[in-house]
């Protein structure tokens, strides 16, 4: 009796026993599976009428009221004068006027006044200068490497697709900057905002892009303008939530400081709390950038031209090689403006004396640079336009290459392919999709409540019913599995070569690196390698996921594991551990709160990945979401979205809240 | 109201918790420990009445967590108090407006900290100028204030350095030039050498008694150094769990301390730097001896030869007249009385 009695107070049966309880019920309810017609209620939501028997299969019709709603934006005339939708128009013509502008100095030119665009020899030496100034000559070199492979490659275009997408980007990115930054000071400085604002940043950057594509679409149309609105959408709050953190992170003293000189809240937040946090600020503009990088490809869907447009047609046309050649240009501008920007944001002011060109040697060069370039655009074409003639083309080689390595692997890959699914994911694939929502329900609220948050179970049983109910459920566990299934390879490979990578400074150094330059990569690319090795199919889903998303488990481990105190370590060895008991005993129990967030990140990042993988033909929400898409129905979109963010913010909250109490627990500070 | 006084404190409470104001309403601005414990409210700063003299130094001491930091917070106003009031100049600070605040800060407060609390992303010369920056002066009038102050502390030729390029006893004499600029009436100091090594501490605080002694400034400093407390204070305020326990000069604490805490405070200091011929020589014994000390040496400073002779040593007082006498006896009575009393 006692033993029972134990059992039913134990971890094991609050946070399983809802579960198995539930799943048992299979046996006892006669028409419990998947495939039949009339499933019991309990098992999959049962559709309602509630919005008049309209075409979604909903317990509760979200997906009717959303397009109410969009309907009513797009017609209800404010005051009788204009719509919603002029309104969201009307700034879009405003952003128009900027593109116009970058476009005109990038690509297109001011034909009113017969100008050409800027020449390449400039964008090259000015990149080229600009990385001396913020780091050095490595740096330099990068840019110009970048720069140099843009004209040199140019065959095909790549010259002109890149400035259209750089034109694109440096309206963007600018744009989000800004309205990231007042934001997060408006949140900073008013309570009351930064409660609303929190939670809306959580739900964008979980939202998958294209259910908000879709509302791009309905509200401003389509084009270059809508998708610098998406990208701005989008990249946004990440530079928001570093404004906040830096805004918060400064020491008190400072601010004391400055109240103490007698500083007016304007002169406050200018003189002293936007310079005192300028690196995580900086940091927020590189974020931003990148964001905007990742976008160029899926802005393409909604009609932005420039390197994603193309890489896209020819990612579908599966011209494998061309692709890769655009590919690596998306990845050279990425990895050259992210070491830009973070330069820019680590920079710290130097000291010089002397006269004004010692003082500014930088300044001057640029100025020399521009009068030599000027007369050398102005008596040689050849600076002025690259001749076709000289750019090259490597995608005939490529694609050649890319046929006889798959040719020659066709047989090992294909046995790979096959026993993979037959064997790992279809088994799991099965077991998710009988899972029982009402079993899930109780699942995730009986781990919140034994983590011991009456309102974190309440929350997250809410995400999970709003998914049950939308009326994807059975959509929404196939994405689920697909997460669940790539998260698994990830920590498989990502943790032991997070142990390994930790053992040594040097390995460190080098695994970190591979990890930032991948991280710079824009998550299309990663689907090139996966069509190319396994064409395609759910193997290649995951495949392109688990590249994508095995970064932070690894760096995470690697994070845990050497930030484990010295001393434990010192006295450890001490105490004669071997190396192996060190590492089992001693490191991981201490690293595995970072692991455990390190879990919830890959989760994220396999989420947005699996979005983007529906591009090559998965059945689960993110195949619902693109037809959303080539249908422009902003309801469906949005709701799926919705169902997208609240899977990923259900296992953040569960996640975070495990690991940070396991931190405190072991007396680290949260 | 005392009327020397720069700055005069009036049972100011600080407390953190919920809804503080009402709690001390309803317990007639007095709790008791009990009451503040039961009620889960953390007490900062425990009815605090302190005056602080034209032109004194007062330093306010205690452990990390006696309400030192946050006291001196209140007599500026960066904290609001829960309950009290503080006068500056008679002024009631905590009914001041924002602007007439800003006012007393830009003109007659200055403050150095712990930390230094420099603005990272600017020059020394622009450290030391930013004060008088925010008050609108112009950019020639304030950087050449600015020099002179850096003169001052003896950062010349630095004016051009990032502070990230200073060692911390330079940073702090930056930071001591910034709170001078504007020329302050009020100089606070809220500990400002405990983070630099013991050596240049020392250095540091020649500096600041060198500082003092051209200035003539009203001082309140905050330290948790008892050696730092007697080497520099007119009158020392210990605190304990936000209660002023004593106010009093170093001689009175060490030798009437008004509690166990501030004698178990002032235990481990050595009488001998603190003590002076005066407060231990035997006052019956006026006859002259060969060998004469000053009344106001430190016993530091005569113990030796003292201890070392086996006559006696006559006291004398600024007109060479005797006005006790010295041995062995009452030097080592002096050094380890406290045996005595255990």
């Amino acid at each position: 009796m006692n033993k029972i009695k134990t059992i039913l107070r134990g971890k094991f049966f609050f946070i399983f026993g809802p579960f198995i309880f539930l799943w048992l019920l299979r046996y006892i309810i006669p028409n419990y599976t998947i495939s039949s017609k009339t499933p019991h209620w309990a098992y999959i939501p049962p559709k309602s009428c509630l919005g008049g028997c309209g075409s979604i299969d909903g317990l509760i019709p979200f997906v009717d009221w959303t397009n109410a709603l969009i309907q009513f934006l797009r017609k209800y005339e404010i005051f009788g004068l204009f719509t919603f939708r002029d309104f969201t128009r009307g700034i879009a013509s405003y952003v128009d006027k900027f593109l116009d502008f970058t476009e005109a100095v990038l690509h297109k030119g001011f034909p009113g006044y017969d100008v050409g665009p800027l020449p390449w020899i400039f964008i090259l030496t000015l990149t080229i200068i600009l990385g001396f100034y913020l780091r050095g000559w490595r740096l330099a070199l990068l840019g110009g490497a970048c720069f140099s492979y843009l004209i040199l490659f140019s065959k095909r275009g790549i010259w002109e697709l890149s400035m259209k997408s750089l034109a694109a980007i440096s309206v963007s990115a600018p744009l989000a900057a800004l309205i990231g930054l007042c934001l997060g000071i408006l949140a900073v400085k008013r309570k009351r905002f930064a409660n609303f604002l929190w939670p809306m940043l959580n739900i964008l950057q979980s939202l998958p892009h294209f259910s908000y594509l879709i509302l791009v679409v309905i509200f401003v149309g389509i084009g270059t303008k809508a998708g610098v609105i998406a990208t701005v959408i989008f990249a946004f709050p990440p530079m928001a939530r570093l404004t906040i953190l830096g805004l918060q992170n400064i020491s008190q003293e400072i601010k004391e400081a400055g109240v103490m000189a007698g500083c007016t809240k304007w002169q406050m937040l200018f003189k002293v709390e936007i310079p005192a946090a300028r690196s995580p600020i900086m940091l927020g503009v590189n974020q931003v950038i990148m964001q905007c990088l990742a976008m160029i490809v899926i802005a393409a869907f909604i009609g932005q031209p420039g390197l994603g447009h193309d890489l896209l047609i020819r990612l579908q046309g599966l011209r494998l090689g061309e692709a890769f050649e655009i590919g690596v240009a998306v990845v050279l501008i990425a990895i050259t403006l992210d070491r830009y920007s973070q330069a820019l944001a680590l920079k710290e002011p130097e000291r010089r004396e002397g006269n004004f060109v010692k003082r500014n040697p930088y300044l001057c060069a640029t100025f020399f640079a521009i009068i030599i370039c000027s007369i050398l655009v102005f008596l040689f074409p050849f600076f002025n336009e690259y001749p076709k003639e000289l750019t090259v083309s490597a995608s005939v080689y490529l694609d050649n290459a890319i046929k006889s390595f798959t040719r020659s692997l066709f047989v090992p890959l294909g046995i790979f392919r096959d026993w993979m699914l037959i064997y790992f994911l279809m088994p799991l694939k099965a077991v998710f999709q009988s899972m029982p929502w009402t079993g899930v329900i109780l699942f995730v609220g009986a781990i919140g409540w034994k983590l011991g948050k009456m309102r974190l179970a309440l929350t997250v049983m809410l995400f999970v019913f709003f998914i049950a109910s939308s009326g994807y459920w059975v959509r929404a566990m196939i994405t689920v599995y697909m997460v669940f299934a790539s998260l698994i390879i990830c920590a498989l490979i990502g943790i032991p070569l997070g142990i390994w990578a930790s053992k040594k400074e040097s390995r460190t150094k080098i695994v970190l690196n591979i990890c930032d330059i991948f991280q710079t990569f824009p998550s299309f690319i990663y689907l090139l390698p996966a069509i190319m090795l396994f064409q395609i199919s759910d193997v290649s889903a995951i495949f392109a996921i688990v590249i994508y998303s095995s970064i932070p488990m690894v760096r995470y481990t690697v994070f845990g594991l050497r930030n484990v105190p010295q001393q434990i370590i010192e006295a450890s060895i001490t105490s004669g551990c071997t190396d192996r008991q060190l590492l089992w005993k001693v490191k991981m129990p201490l690293a595995f709160p970072e692991i455990i967030l390190g879990a919830n990140q890959t989760l994220m990042f396999a989420l947005f990945m699996v979005m983007i993988a529906g591009f090559i033909g998965t059945v689960d929400l993110s195949q619902e979401i693109f037809r959303a898409l080539s249908f422009s129905d902003g309801g469906k979109g949005l709701i799926i979205g919705l169902c997208v963010a609240f899977i990923g913010l259900t296992a953040d909250r569960l996640l975070v809240e495990w690991s940070s109490q396991m931190k405190s627990k072991l007396g680290f500070k949260v | 109201m005392n009327k020397e006084a720069k700055i005069s404190c009036k049972n100011i409470w600080k407390l953190y918790g919920e809804a503080p104001e009402k709690f001390l309403k309803n317990t007639n601005n007095n709790p008791t420990t009990e009451e503040i414990k039961k009620n889960n409210y953390i007490p900062a700063v425990r009815d605090a009445s302190i005056d602080v003299n034209t032109g004194e130094i007062l330093v306010i001491m205690g452990l990390s967590g006696s309400g030192k930091s946050t006291l001196l917070r209140c007599m500026s106003k960066l904290i609001e108090p829960t309950h009290g009031q503080v006068f500056f100049e008679g002024n009631d600070l905590l009914k001041a407006s924002e602007k007439e605040l800003i006012d007393i800060r830009r003109h007659k407060m200055g403050m150095v900290f712990q930390h230094f609390a420099l603005l990272p992303h600017r020059t020394v010369l622009q450290n030391v100028a930013f004060p008088l920056e925010v008050q609108g002066q112009e950019i020639q009038k304030r950087e050449e204030r600015a020099k002179d102050v850096i003169k001052l502390v003896g950062l010349e030729g630095r004016e051009k350095y990032y502070p990230r390029e200073l060692s911390g006893g330079q940073q702090q004499r930056v930071g001591l030039a910034r709170s001078l600029a504007v020329e302050p009436d009020v100089w606070f100091l809220d500990e400002p050498f405990s983070a630099l090594d013991p050596l240049i501490r020392k250095e540091m605080q020649n500096e600041f008694l060198r500082l003092q002694s051209m200035l003539k400034k009203t001082i309140v400093f905050i330290t948790h150094d008892f050696d730092e407390a007697i080497r520099l204070a007119d009158r020392i305020a210990i605190m304990y769990e936000g209660l002023i326990v004593q106010v009093g000069t170093p001689e009175e604490l060490i030798t009437k301390p008004a509690t166990d805490y501030v004698a178990e405070f002032t235990k481990d200091i050595p009488r001998s730097k603190l003590l002076n011929a005066e407060s231990i020589m035997n006052e019956k014994d006026k006859k002259p001896y060969e060998n004469t000390v000053n009344y106001s040496d430190k016993i530091e400073k005569i113990a030796s030869k003292v201890l070392k002779s086996e006559s006696i040593f006559s006291v004398v007082d600024d007109n060479k007249e005797v006005i006790g006498s010295v041995s062995k006896k009452e030097l080592i009575k002096a050094l380890f009385a406290e045996d005595k009393n255990e």
